[in-house]
């Protein structure tokens, strides 16, 4: 047995080359380069010379020193937490009521399809068509609220910081809580049925099952939702970008925004949008080791329970059996 | 049950789910439907009234003003059409080989790989973009499409799913039977293995589609010439001043870059709720 997996060990590494050529070439050399061009003086449009600045960190400096940074990621947090709130709230409502055990919503299946939706449409369209609604004295939003009598006169939206920012998480929040949504479902749905009938005949309510068993066994889940719902915030782009140009007053620039307007726009400051991509890059990093060891843990006790498996059968197959 | 105010409150609850289940459908519903209309109206009826629940008779007449400008959905279309093709092709079958890597054969460095994988699963191709666009200057591959499909080979996070997928639905016993019948291993891997995989491969070609249509950041800072622009990047010329009051035509063009997605959308949706669930990390 020992043998026989020696000799095909080497198309483990066969098979894998396609995938580690191109990482290296596509992946990480890009990455290195970006963070080489963070100390140099490249900028300017069509240049392909550069020299290594004489204080290497220079770049890194201005940008933890510049205002509109600063302020693109203020607004980064503050339409990511206006976002994530509200999404996870109402996904774990909808989750608590889709997975009822006494009462079966109806429809749940059509329910699910249209909430879920908004999430694989183009975000760049999103943006634009959003644009159109809220627009200001006259859109659909303003005519539809008017008409509703919600408000007096037309909101507006796109020329004001707060319903500005407002807009940006609410579409963000409608893209999203779907999404959110069916992970929990899924999440719910893979917990083990016992423990909720053993709650049910203890006596326990729908509320009581909800909060003392479903939500503390959903940790993990809901851990990895915020995980990478955050790195996900860290490169809002498409909807910033195009819904009102990252205004009013800059309002709605994300650093994905900052560090695109950097680098592509006005003097084509390569080595200043480097070093910002950089620095969201090490926070990203960070997040991404919360994650890295949730998932390893969880693989873990998978990879554990395959190997078993894996042993049994070949004590089976040592013993003659057929399997 | 037999308490009446036990039925009441359970009553009330029905109504509570239904009501706000139904608000939240037509919330997906209201803005898509309105673009949809409004895509058929006058610019003088839509400043009327904003909110058209009905068709009216400028489809024509928007698609004129619409493609006579600098929108071009047929180019639009094509070109994405053509990396998004590319994209799911490679991700998809590269992905499951280095999944089956992973899973199929005891070598020295699996679990480093692997480890090395997850560490990388969430890198954004964002953070890179800089030197991601200088390193493809200087090869001279801007406007060209081949930077934006071939690192599609690596996918770190499809790998992940593909793991999972085989661990779970793979008996390598089938490997060991195709072995004595004399299947070489990259034929073994073709034949059997991928066939096996189709559930997978099918939700996950779904979403690398989806995702390589929706991009915008790496088009938008590859490709200048108009005759490569991908969908996104052609509908970011809708908001352009060059339609500022052309509304039944800015419509017009947001519904023909949504109209593909609802299509697939809506007779995939089974599918793609189900993928969404699969994907989520399981206990």
């Amino acid at each position: 047995m020992g043998k026989k997996s020696v000799s095909y060990a080497k198309y483990g590494y066969i098979f894998s080359i396609p995938f580690v050529v191109v990482f290296l070439v596509f992946s990480l050399y890009p990455i290195i380069y970006t963070l080489i061009i963070g100390f140099t003086d490249l900028r300017g449009l069509g240049v392909k010379q550069f020299q290594f600045l004489k204080d290497p960190f220079e770049n890194f400096k201005i940008i933890l020193a510049n205002k509109s940074f600063r302020k693109s990621l203020g607004n980064t947090t503050m339409m990511w937490i206006a976002n994530f709130i509200p999404q996870v709230s109402l996904a774990l409502l909808l989750t608590a009521w889709f997975t009822n055990r006494n009462f079966k919503v109806k429809g749940q299946g059509a329910f699910k399809i249209l909430i879920y939706m908004p999430n694989i449409i183009t975000a760049a369209t999103i943006a634009i068509l959003f644009q159109s609604l809220l627009g200001y004295p006259k859109g659909p939003i303003n005519d539809l609220l008017l008409k509703l009598n919600f408000i007096d006169k037309p909101l507006n939206f796109p020329q004001q910081k707060w319903t500005a920012r407002g807009a940006v998480a609410f579409i963000q929040f409608w893209m999203w809580y779907g999404n959110t949504m069916i992970v929990f479902i899924a999440g719910v749905l893979g917990i083990n049925p016992h423990l909720f009938e053993a709650a049910e005949i203890d006596g326990a309510t729908p509320t009581q099952i909800f909060f003392k068993i479903t939500l503390p066994l959903m940790r993990t889940i809901i851990l990895y939702v915020l995980v990478t719902s955050m790195i996900g915030g860290l490169q809002m782009f498409d909807i910033p970008k195009l819904f009102l140009l990252g205004g009013p007053d800059s309002a709605t620039v994300t650093t994905s925004v900052f560090i695109f307007n950097q680098a592509f726009s006005g003097s084509y400051l390569y080595n200043r949008a480097a070093a910002a991509s950089m620095i969201v890059f090490g926070v990203i990093v960070i997040l991404s080791i919360f994650l890295f060891r949730l998932l390893r843990d969880s693989d873990e006790a998978k990879m554990k329970k395959f190997k078993k498996e894996q042993k049994r059968l070949e004590r089976l197959r040592a013993k003659g059996v057929e399997v | 049950m037999k308490n009446p105010s036990i039925a009441t409150t359970r009553a009330l609850y029905k109504t509570i789910v239904y009501v706000v289940c139904i608000f939240l459908s037509l919330l997906s519903l209201f803005p898509f439907w309105v673009m949809f209309m409004n895509a058929t109206r006058g610019t003088y009826e839509i400043q009327q009234s904003s909110v058209g629940l009905f068709p009216s008779t400028f489809l024509l007449s928007n698609w004129k003003i619409l493609v006579g400008k600098s929108f071009n959905p047929f180019v639009g279309f094509v070109n994405s059409m053509i990396i998004s093709s590319g994209v799911t092709i490679l991700s998809v079958y590269f992905s499951s080989l280095t999944a089956y890597a992973l899973m199929a054969y005891n070598w020295k460095l699996r679990q480093p790989f692997f480890t090395f994988i997850l560490a990388v699963l969430m890198i954004p191709a964002q953070v890179s973009s800089i030197g991601f666009y200088q390193f493809v200057y200087r090869i001279h591959l801007t406007n060209s499409f081949i930077p934006l499909i071939l690192p599609a080979i690596a996918a770190p996070a499809m790998v992940f799913f593909m793991r999972q997928y085989l661990l779970a639905a793979l008996p390598l016993e089938i490997v060991d039977s195709a072995r004595i019948d004399g299947s070489g291993e990259f034929a073994t891997f073709n034949r059997i293995i991928l066939p096996i995989m189709k559930p997978a491969l099918a939700t996950q070609a779904i979403f690398s589609f989806v995702g390589s249509w929706n991009n915008l950041f790496i088009p938008l800072i590859l490709l200048t010439n108009k005759s490569k622009y991908t969908m996104p990047i052609m509908v970011s010329l809708l908001r352009g001043d060059i339609y500022k009051t052309e509304y039944g035509s800015v419509y017009l063009g947001l519904s023909l870059t949504v109209l593909p997605l609802f299509i697939i959308y809506f007779l995939l949706a089974k599918y793609i709720i189900a993928g969404v669930a699969l994907g989520a990390l399981k206990e």
